[in-house]
């Protein structure tokens, strides 16, 4: 065989260029926020740009330490959305509002977790042991905001929320990275028997109802969250990444077509059900009808008033802080995409859309380098999980799609949705540096038998194997 | 206000789209180059413009591959066995939906599975208790099988013929 590879390049100095590019986006914007408010360039602006620096530089070097093959334009890309959104939300903190504050707060506590997921975790192959750990986990974090002692109640129609102590947090945010790994781990290893087993009616291949009994189970937490938390959106999103990784894995386009006829006929069967729901639709159909536009619960006010925004910002908008978001309901968290528009006009917005859709095709980049099935439909399922939610967010903001309660990520206010994204970030972090760097072709080294259930028998690697009469002999 | 004038103001607003895309160019830019050598390590073969370059590259031709046809069962309860190989994979193991049902107590249910990749077979242990040996060696991953090596499932050894 003709031997023309290059050696894996790390390529961390180009990161660290980018970082600094990334960094000049995100103080710059919040530059001329204070620029455009009274406040000018304070101490706090100082103090704040810093701290989100010092941060990105610190996750640098941890990758330089840990993952140094890791793909170099990730992190660039998620500091930029995160730089742009902390000062968006800075923006439309009014005198006494803490928001922004918060929002960095929780930015420099969800880059310090992704860290420690990256130091400690070194490979995410280990993730495929907690295959059923993680559904449990997931069903967990979804049934708590339902239990009455830390429950925050329903909030703003959907009951998400827990409350710990003073800070509330959205659990459902987590359940998206541990369904994830559960879709992944389960899938990749019963990928053929779901594909071979089973019968064959008409043209398509149905599996056996027993292989496919976790997978259902996990389809019905999603309707769960839809039915029992009022959420329309995390429902939306559980049961896209449960149809995008059955699809991957097996590559039958049958259950995309199962899917989305579910998802169609869940939706108008919710609509007759629901009133939220139906009220979602309405608003959606008839957004410029003046009954529907100044109704009560549940009017279009709120997706009107951010497409007038956009229609203001036209091309290349008002510029930082001299629109009027304050006129949106939520500008800095669900409408933070028509706040994009009205201040950074369309070529801004589209920058924005851009840098999501280089980090979707830099996950996936991930996904198609690495070698193990657990890590490619890992590394498929999260950036999809993004992609889902900048789809569905900006498509409901735009009126393309009805809006639904989802973050936009990285940018919106909102510290459960940041932690969440920026463990997703350090996983496909690690996935990429599996990836791209030099494949191992040391043997693997087994850990020693622990408390075995069956008995099991090793030899150590390098060793000639044990007699067959050492062996445990079945029945 | 400040002192900042309205001047000043509108040219950094358009800076700042202007920085945003400069942004974006130089992720697409450095995404062009690791394409590239994504490429390069995946295929490990020469391109026709590096063929031009380097002669020497092209100069030797691919070694003639000998497709491996059968699975021999050399030792064990089975032993004579022979099963064709077509492109589908192969489960090796005790339990009954196994494309090989090894009767053999010493094998697991699903033992191990064979598969084709390329022009190569693999062999892949799913999880059994004792282990399946490649030439002596554990596997704990999916290594391929060359022709005529001896694969040790239990009392049972397989190998490829061509």
């Amino acid at each position: 065989m003709i031997q023309t590879e290059t050696a894996p390049k790390p390529r961390r100095n180009v990161e660290l260029l980018l970082i600094v590019l990334a960094l000049a986006v995100g103080i710059g914007a919040s530059a001329l926020v204070s620029l455009n408010s009274d406040m000018g360039l304070d101490s706090d602006f100082w103090f704040q740009s810093s701290l989100l620096a010092v941060a990105a530089f610190a996750f640098h070097i941890v990758l330089r330490l840990r993952a140094k093959y890791a793909d170099p334009v990730i992190l660039p890309i998620v500091v930029a959305l995160n730089g742009l959104g902390l000062a968006l939300i800075h923006r439309m903190d009014g005198p006494g509002d803490d928001t922004g504050n918060n929002q960095l707060r929780w930015t420099l506590i969800a880059m310090a977790v992704s860290i420690a997921v990256i130091w400690f975790l070194k490979d995410h192959r280990i993730l495929r042991r907690f295959t059923y750990i993680s559904l449990a986990a997931s069903a967990l974090l979804l049934v708590l905001p339902l239990v009455p002692g830390i429950s925050a109640g329903e909030v703003l129609g959907a009951s998400v929320w827990i409350r710990i102590g003073p800070m509330t947090f959205q659990p459902g945010e987590i359940a998206k990275i541990t369904l994830a790994i559960f879709f992944a781990g389960y899938l990749s290893s019963n990928r053929d028997l779901i594909l071979l087993a089973g019968r064959k009616i008409g043209p398509m291949q149905f599996p056996r109802f027993k292989d496919l009994g976790p997978m259902i189970t996990a389809w019905l937490v999603s309707i769960g969250v839809l039915v029992f938390q009022r959420d329309l959106g995390s429902s939306v999103l559980f049961f896209g990444l449960f149809i995008v990784m059955i699809y991957v894995a097996t590559s039958r386009i049958s259950w995309v077509v199962i899917g989305l006829a579910l998802i169609l006929g869940g939706g108008f069967i919710a609509s007759k059900i629901f009133s939220h729901v139906a009220f979602r639709i309405d608003s959606w159909i008839n957004a410029f009808t003046p009954e529907v536009f100044g109704r009560s619960p549940g009017g279009s006010g709120q997706i009107v008033q951010g497409l007038f925004g956009m229609a203001d910002g036209g091309l290349v908008g008002t510029g930082l802080g001299q629109g009027r978001p304050d006129l949106v309901p939520f500008a800095n968290s669900d409408m933070i995409v028509a706040l994009i528009g009205e201040e950074l006009g369309l070529i801004g917005l589209f920058a924005v859309v851009m840098l999501y859709l280089l980090l979707f095709t830099r996950g996936f980049r991930a996904a198609l380098g690495t070698r193990d099935a657990f890590g490619k439909l890992l590394a498929c399922g999260l950036s999809f999980a993004i992609a889902l939610q900048c789809f569905v967010v900006i498509g409901g903001v735009t009126r393309l799609i009805p809006l639904t309660g989802l973050t936009t990520p990285f940018l919106a206010a909102g510290g459960s949705s940041l932690l969440a994204n920026w463990i997703i970030v350090g996983l496909l972090l690690m996935i990429s540096n599996t990836a791209r760097g030099p494949v191992d072709t040391t043997p693997m080294v087994n850990k020693p038998p622990t408390t075995s259930s069956h008995g099991t028998v090793k030899t150590p690697t390098g060793q000639t194997p044990s007699a067959p009469t050492e062996a445990v002999k079945h029945q | 206000m400040n002192d900042v004038s309205e001047l000043t103001i509108t040219a950094l607003r358009f800076g700042f789209l202007l920085l945003l895309w400069v942004l974006i160019f130089s992720i697409v830019s450095t995404m062009r180059r690791d394409f590239q050598i994504g490429r390069k390590a995946v295929t490990g073969v020469p391109t026709a413009r590096e063929v031009r370059k380097h002669p020497e590259l092209a100069a030797t031709p691919p070694p003639a591959i000998q497709h491996a046809r059968n699975l021999v069962v050399t030792e064990g309860p089975l032993k004579g066995t022979t099963v064709p190989l077509a492109a589908s994979p192969i489960l090796l193991g005790r339990a009954q939906e196994a494309t090989l049902v090894l009767e053999d107590d010493y094998a697991s249910g699903r033992h191990a599975r064979l598969f084709p990749q390329g022009s190569r077979w693999f062999i892949e242990d799913l999880g059994s208790t004792n282990g399946t040996y490649l030439a002596d060696q554990q596997l704990t991953r999916a290594l391929p099988v060359e022709l005529g090596v001896p694969v040790r499932i239990g009392k049972t050894v397989i190998e490829l013929r061509p």
